[in-house]
């Protein structure tokens, strides 16, 4: 039965109370282990469409009579339009309509970033467009950009309002403290670089608004579409079949949409607007820099006593808090915590979210915190994460947490120290470091599938979702495969359109298995179970006797009849199954937990670092697919290896201006920089969350894994990096102050 | 006009000069599987062969490939690379695969049995944002399994 409920809502760490109508989970969950198909490896479903080149994508989209847009971006950090003409823009070759500030929401006379946008033209080709674009005149007036965060933070100019969290008496803790540790940690601006860049395709049709766009949300782009157009939202139909990559970027519309629903509105034409890469770098989102300011005070036997830090996000001109100080208030038992958060406003492209946002950034920081505290305590690192385990961070229980767990079996990794670092060879040190991860993935309501068996035996299951390269398409179809009792081969899955399937959540926030998967369950056993109805009037059995295996209906008496010939009397009749997902348990805390293990090498003369093994144990409850998921480890583990040792958008300081917007000056890792990765999930259900146990896995696994390596390269060689990324310039100057520390410890001057 | 062979068919390309060939393959004949994630030859997603050699197709001119046989990742459809890779899970949201899966068969053509180094070597030159690295080598090594 549906019930009108109202809950606490979780996207990528922000809440929000929504009313939602939920129908009851009625299913229990499978026994834990792996299952004919639930459980064992799959090959991904998209697979062959994908490798063929024969998967469509926006990019791919041709539709007949389709011009193209182009966007005149701000050139500047900060400035006002004095004067714009589009007349010779007008005017130029292939150009079918320009539009300029005034003319759509998204574009602004008053840029507040590099990359903006102010004025878009369509054209029959994008070379065209692109000319014409240049031919736009505009009188700038350009003005001084505010580009430093602790400015902001001071002035009050933020994005949103400065979020303060307190529990305990901190003040007094720390006066009461044997150690107490004060650092200031520092991470970079990392871009997205999905390699299909944000693009949409858009196409009126009489009153109807057709969407082809690369997105995480097609409800969510159609619902924010019809809302800013004023259409009722089902005449907005979004369509996403194939998209080239998101990592949080690619949750709204953008403005390239509202440009191309515009221009195509006035031309009557169909009108892509993609950005290019360049635009993609300065305009398309980042994760943002952060600074930390932490303190943390223990008692001699490691015991945390207070948690304190100032986090000021460097958020940019648009975007919202990443929780910063999450992991401080969430990872650890301790009495005594205070953190405030300013979203500082800058003059500086907007953040968006970028695969765990704010935890990423603050597990850096606190989990090199506790490293620097097991140091001056002499104590084991290992030992301090477990003497200050939580079981409840407030006076909500966990739904399910393994992290001892994980830490027993991070024991192996963990001890091979003494090995690793004998393995240091002249100029090169070798060390082991370890952090532990905290995030949320638990999914939620609402959601919906339906299923579709036909006479010919197979099922197709369909829901307006999309597999944004996570292989969801290949867990939810496993899903369905298993309930019905049938090989993965004679199930498809069919998604990306809202017009044709019922909602599905957003992908993002490791939120899609365990939002989409409970529902894919719950409608194939509504098929299967009227299935089994028929084959009971048809072989005269009792309908409790029988079930579906491996394509047969069979008895518990051993009677067995082929899928095919009981559907088979339906002719061209369909069984219909539905299924939606149920609550989130009620008063509990959802969260994935984990602890990543990196081996280093650092050559103390240049400063390079390589990273040569990482373990990652992580707690994610069921896992359906063990293939794809150990794809997710090993690609959040290489996105965490190019957040920690490459990657970084650099800004020109006095204007704001972005100095690498292209993959040559931006530094993405590559195969050679691969470490061996070594995955280990525990596949442990959490019995509290819907009919199958499982929470996602798309970002737990990038969490720890700056902390990890800038942890091992204090293992390797005593110095103490704060600053992501650990650049040469870093590593030199954190060696630097290491042997400056030493040498007034020691009263004598050191050889250098 | 350029006369083009492509994947062992010929076609006339009416494009002007300047036209590069992803454009031409994309645009043009429709060839959708050559994708173009940066446009300037950084990032590989791209890859076509030009007589057997890997190459950036959006920094190749369509009027500077002349005699030399193109080959797309449509020409590598019965490729056992193609199964490898979908076996070893190297693939995940899939748009710089067809570029892999170029690159891999011109490496795979020279050096049968490839080393984890000379993998490395040969595919640098392939960025990946998923991260699928791991498992690009191991469908190269596995190629012939």
């Amino acid at each position: 039965m549906a019930r009108l409920i109202r809950t606490e809502k979780e996207v990528e760490g922000r809440f929000e109370e929504v009313w939602l109508v939920v129908e009851e989970d009625a299913l229990e969950q499978w026994p834990a282990g792996a299952r004919e198909i639930v459980g064992k490896p799959a090959q991904r479903v998209t697979g062959p469409m994908r490798a063929l080149g024969e998967a469509r994508y926006t990019a791919d989209l041709r539709l007949p009579g389709m011009l193209q847009a182009a966007v005149l971006r701000s050139p500047h950090a900060h400035a006002r339009v004095k004067k714009i003409s589009l007349e010779r823009a007008l005017a130029a070759p292939g150009v079918r309509a320009a539009v300029g500030p005034g003319d759509v929401s998204v574009l602004t006379d008053e840029p507040g970033h590099q990359g903006q946008a102010v004025a878009a033209v369509a054209a029959d080709t994008i070379g065209q467009a692109r000319a014409a674009v240049a031919l736009i005149d505009v009188e700038w007036d350009v003005r001084k950009p505010l580009l430093d965060p602790d400015e902001a933070a001071e002035k009050g100019q933020l994005v949103g309002e400065a979020s303060r969290y307190e529990r305990g008496d901190v003040d007094r803790a720390l006066a009461q403290a044997d150690v107490v540790v004060e650092a200031e940690y520092r991470t970079q601006t990392v871009l997205h670089s999905s390699f299909e860049t944000h693009q949409s395709v858009c196409e009126w049709r009489g009153d109807s608004l057709d969407v082809y766009i690369s997105t995480q949300f097609i409800f969510g782009v159609r619902d924010e579409v019809a809302g800013k157009l004023g259409l009722p939202p089902d005449k907005v139909r979004v369509v996403c079949e194939y998209m080239g990559g998101g990592f949080g970027s690619k949750n709204g519309a953008g403005d390239y949409t509202f440009i191309a629903i515009e221009l195509a509105k006035r031309t009557g034409r169909p009108v892509r607007c993609a950005l290019t890469r360049r635009e993609e770098n300065l305009a398309s989102g980042n994760r943002n820099a952060t600074i930390q300011r932490l303190t943390v005070g223990a008692k001699t036997d490691g015991t945390l006593l207070a948690l304190t830090g100032e986090f000021v996000n460097a958020t940019g001109w648009d975007g919202w808090a990443a929780p910063t100080d999450g992991p401080m208030r969430l990872l650890y038992d301790c009495e005594n915590v205070r953190t405030v958060l300013y979203p500082a406003k800058l003059n500086t492209p907007p953040m968006k979210a970028f695969r765990a946002p704010g935890f990423v950034e603050g597990t850096f920081g606190l989990e090199c915190l506790l490293d620097e505290l097991a140091a001056k305590l002499d104590m084991d690192s290992l030992e301090l994460r477990r003497l200050n385990y939580a079981n409840s961070t407030d006076d909500r229980p966990y739904s399910s947490k393994n992290l001892m767990e994980c830490y027993r079996r991070a024991e192996q990794h963990w001890g091979r120290r003494d090995q690793v670092r004998a393995r240091s060879d002249g100029p090169w040190k070798r060390g082991v470091g370890l952090a532990s991860q905290i995030w949320y993935g638990g999914g939620g309501p609402p959601s919906y599938a339906w299923v579709r068996l036909g006479s010919d035996g197979r099922a197709t299951v369909i829901t307006a979702m999309q597999d944004i390269g996570t292989g969801t398409a290949t867990a939810m179809t496993q899903i369905a495969a298993e309930e019905l009792g049938l090989p993965i081969d004679r199930v498809d899955f069919v998604l990306g359109d809202s017009a044709r399937g019922p909602y599905a959540s957003v992908s993002a926030g490791s939120s899609t298995t365990p939002s989409m998967g409970p529902a894919v369950r719950a409608a194939a056993t509504d098929a299967a179970r009227q299935v089994l109805e028929i084959a009971a009037q048809r072989y005269d059995q009792e309908g409790r006797v029988l079930s579906l295996k491996g394509g047969n209906v069979v008895s518990s008496d051993g009677g067995s009849w082929p899928l095919e010939e009981v559907v088979g009397l339906l002719e061209d009749a369909q069984i219909l199954g539905k299924g939606a997902r149920g609550p989130n348990p009620t008063g509990m805390q959802v969260l994935t937990f984990g602890v990543q293990v990196a081996e280093v090498a650092v050559d103390v003369e240049t400063g390079e670092v390589r990273v040569e093994r990482v373990a990652a144990i992580h707690d994610v409850g069921r896992v359906i697919n063990p293939l794809g998921a150990s794809s997710q480890v090993e690609g959040g583990i290489i996105q965490g290896i190019g957040h920690t040792l490459s990657e970084d958008r650099l800004l020109d300081p006095a204007s704001g201006l972005t100095l690498n917007p292209t993959f040559d000056t931006y530094k993405l890792p590559t195969i050679a920089d691969v470490p061996e990765i070594v995955t280990e999930l525990l596949d442990i259900p959490d019995e509290h969350l819907t009919n199958l146990g499982s929470k996602g896995l798309g970002e737990p696994p990038i969490v720890p894994t700056a902390a990890a390596i800038a942890n091992a390269i204090r293992d390797a060689t005593g110095a103490d990096v704060r600053s992501l990324p650990i650049s040469r310039e870093e590593m030199l100057r954190a060696l630097r102050e290491a042997r400056e520390r030493e040498r007034k410890k020691h009263g004598a001057p050191t050889a250098v | 006009m350029p006369e083009l062979t492509i994947n062992g068919e010929t076609h006339v390309l009416e494009v002007p000069v300047g036209t590069t060939l992803a454009d031409g393959l994309r645009d043009e004949l429709g060839l959708t599987g050559t994708k173009v994630a940066c446009a300037e030859g950084h990032c590989g997603a791209c890859t076509v062969l030009l007589a057997g050699v890997p190459v950036y197709s959006c920094i190749t001119l369509v009027h500077m490939v002349g005699e030399r046989e193109v080959t797309t990742i449509e020409g590598l459809r019965a490729h056992p690379l193609i199964d490898a890779f979908v076996r070893a899970d190297a693939l995940q949201c899939g748009f710089c695969t067809p570029g892999q899966i170029v690159s891999a068969s011109a490496l795979v053509e020279d050096n049968p049995s490839p080393s984890s180094e000379e993998i490395r070597h040969a595919m640098a030159g392939n960025l990946c944002r998923c991260g699928t690295y791991p498992k690009i080598e191991e469908a190269i090594s596995t190629w012939q399994d």
